[in-house]
């Protein structure tokens, strides 16, 4: 199973994030090291990055981010020396496990971090990458570090 | 063969020997797309479908364009090109949240599947009213939920505009103001109430907008729109309604929705007297072609010197708020190349025809302005935050002003304002001379050794005395901050306007 650390105080950023757009769904980058950079298996989330839900329709249990906002925040983060690495996004009261919905729309190579949001907490998360053999979800291994030696989370939007 | 380059996306690298970019052959971006995928056939499934489409939420661009606005997979190639293919990403929760009536749906983009062709049954009963009428119906109230509305200015205008266009259903809301709710706001701005006063507009203009539709989006803009963010801020919006209260800003809407081809609903009140029209310079006029320059900063003052019956706001904002809606209907006839004159004392409505200037700068064939402008200084006025009249002319701070009335030699006193502003309050002492009556009445002041003048804020009367500093009077100030620091820092019994 792969490995993803992401720092804590990233993970509650997620939370509030998901909190502030609830009862819609909040979405946003993981950005990590420059590309290419990483040791096989294992993945560190370094900053995240907002990105507008952009669903035309029902947010609450949809999200997408456009083409064009994809490009910008790689362009943004290679400029940094960093790279995008997945997203994350939030099931207003659902469980943080990807939907099929998730599955039919994702991408290989990518972490996907799901967090489940009520409207007065976030109690659960999640982390996803696409199989791409089976082209379905296999769960990687969420280290939450406490340590906050890591610079602070890129937040926009 | 044209020889292009196509860029690889970093999940999709693996699938193609790790490499970024690859070199190819092909003479249109769907063959291109095609050829990479044959020689590399692990990526295959990541592009297309099994039955051979490109799959949903692969994006192509064409070097800097995204090939759905060219021609699509057929777009032609040429030496040189560069190919990108670019992840949209998109995902979502588990199961619905209630019961949904699934509309068909013919002729949607695929590419971006679009879940608001469902309405639950509790929005089937919220719109039910508009769902009757055949020129709404299930699929205008649908045209309503994936609008993107854009409010310049949460104020008398954007206040009952806001409300209405989120009572009809309009999927997404974005406002842009930067003030606090000051008291003297709800005599018009129906969006607050007492409570609100002091806090952020925009933070309660959400909460109220939201409580009354929470199937409304509200994407809140707290800066001062400029010709630095208005494109960006402008662009996700399928229509601007202007609810400006000064000419800079007005004109930098205009420029920027012809710009980025965007229809603008306009609408303007003054005293007693209000204007509605719908700028769609892709169709008729655009505001340059009805006023290509701005009136003299001096001769329009804003509703906080002028004044306005404050239902007025309500009604011309809920005219914008109908040609909105028409607008996304594509219902009824558009005050496209129409201006409407209200007046609410006579109660009449006007209408003038409004005609697309041939040279106009902006939207005429012979356009010679391209981008954004510095609108300040084009409608004469400074910047905001910048260096004003009040800083270039003498002035007395109010607690100097106090002592020096107090003692021996007072100063004589000008009170600037208009007579309606005098009787609300004015200093004991002082002499009314309006500032447009000032050059008139200068032999009044003559004998006068010392002057100070005084208004509302501070502004006036610091263009007051630049005037009168000009004509050679020696010793003339004017009081920093106007009566409404005089009422803060001396005396709270003058009540602030």
């Amino acid at each position: 199973m792969k490995d993803v650390s992401l720092p804590a105080s990233l993970l509650d950023e997620i939370r509030a994030h998901g909190r502030e757009t609830y009862p819609d769904e909040c979405c946003g980058f993981l950005i990590g090291g420059a590309s290419g950079s990483e040791v096989e298996g294992r993945r560190s989330v370094l900053a995240l990055e907002r990105a507008r839900n952009e669903f035309d329709g029902e947010r609450r249990r949809r999200f997408l981010i456009r083409p064009e906002e994809v490009r910008d925040v790689e362009r943004r983060a290679e400029a940094q020396g960093r790279s995008v690495v997945g997203f994350y996004h939030s099931h207003p009261d659902h469980p943080a496990r990807p939907s099929q919905f998730d599955q039919e729309h994702a991408w290989p190579w990518y972490t996907y971090i799901v967090v489940s949001v009520t409207r007065t907490e976030s109690p659960s998360v999640g982390a996803f990458e696409l199989d791409p053999e089976t082209a379905t979800f296999r769960p990687v291994n969420l280290r939450v570090d406490d340590a906050s030696e890591t610079t602070g989370a890129v937040t926009g939007g | 063969m044209p020889k292009a380059t196509v860029k690889v996306p970093t999940p999709l690298r693996p699938f193609a020997g790790g490499a970024s970019e690859i070199a190819l052959e092909g003479s249109t971006v769907g063959g291109l797309i095609r050829s990479l995928a044959e020689s590399n056939p692990s990526l295959q499934r990541h592009l297309f479908t099994p039955d051979g489409r490109l799959r949903n939420f692969v994006t192509i661009y064409l070097n800097d364009q995204d090939v759905r606005y060219l021609e699509r997979e057929s777009t032609p190639l040429k030496d040189g090109d560069v190919v990108s293919i670019v992840p949209a990403v998109a995902g979502g929760a588990p199961s619905p949240l209630g019961r949904t009536v699934r509309e068909s749906h013919a002729g949607k983009d695929e590419a971006h599947p679009r879940s608001s062709d469902r309405f639950s049954t509790e929005e089937l009963r919220r719109y039910s009213r508009h769902l009757l009428l055949p020129e709404v119906g299930v699929a205008g109230q649908r045209k309503l939920r994936r609008a993107k509305v854009l409010l310049i200015g949460a104020g008398g205008l954007g206040a009952p505009a806001s409300l209405y266009l989120a009572a009809a259903g309009v999927g997404e809301l974005g406002l842009v103001d930067f003030d606090a709710v000051d008291l003297s706001n709800l005599q018009r701005q129906v969006l607050y109430t007492t409570q609100d006063v002091g806090r952020p507009k925009l933070v309660a203009a959400k909460e109220r907008i939201e409580a009354l539709n929470p199937g409304t989006r509200v994407v809140t803009h707290e800066q001062r729109l400029s010709s630095e963010n208005a494109l960006e801020i402008l662009k996700p919006y399928d229509i601007v309604v202007d609810g400006t209260d000064n000419f800079p800003t007005r004109y930098l809407v205009n420029d920027a929705a012809v710009l980025l081809h965007k229809p603008s609903v306009y609408g303007s009140v003054y005293r007693f007297e209000g204007q509605v029209s719908v700028f769609d310079a892709r169709h008729g006029p655009c505001y340059r072609c009805l006023y290509p320059e701005p009136p003299p900063p001096d001769l329009v003052p804003s509703c906080a010197e002028a004044g306005v019956l404050g239902v007025l706001p309500g009604l011309i904002g809920l005219l914008q708020a109908t040609e909105t809606v028409k607008l996304i209907l594509g219902q009824g006839e558009p005050l496209i190349g129409r201006l409407l004159l209200f007046d609410a004392l006579g109660l009449t409505f006007r209408e003038l025809k409004v005609r697309k200037n041939p040279h106009c700068v902006l939207c005429s064939p012979h356009a010679t302005q391209k981008g954004l402008i510095d609108y300040p200084a084009f409608c004469g006025v400074p910047a905001p935050g910048a260096a004003t009249a009040d800083d270039h002319v003498p002035h007395v701070e109010p607690e100097a002003l106090r002592d020096e009335l107090a003692s021996a030699e007072p100063p004589f006193l000008v009170d600037v304002r208009e007579p309606g502003e005098w009787t609300i309050a004015h200093l004991p002492g002082a002499h009314l001379i309006p500032k447009r009556e000032l050059p008139d009445r200068v032999d009044e002041l003559t004998r006068a050794s010392k002057l100070v003048l005084y208004c509302r804020s501070g502004v006036r009367s610091a263009e007051a005395a630049r005037f009168l500093l000009d004509l050679g009077f020696a010793n003339v100030r004017s009081l920093h901050g106007g009566l409404n620091a005089w009422s803060q820092r001396v005396d709270p019994s003058v009540p602030q306007y």
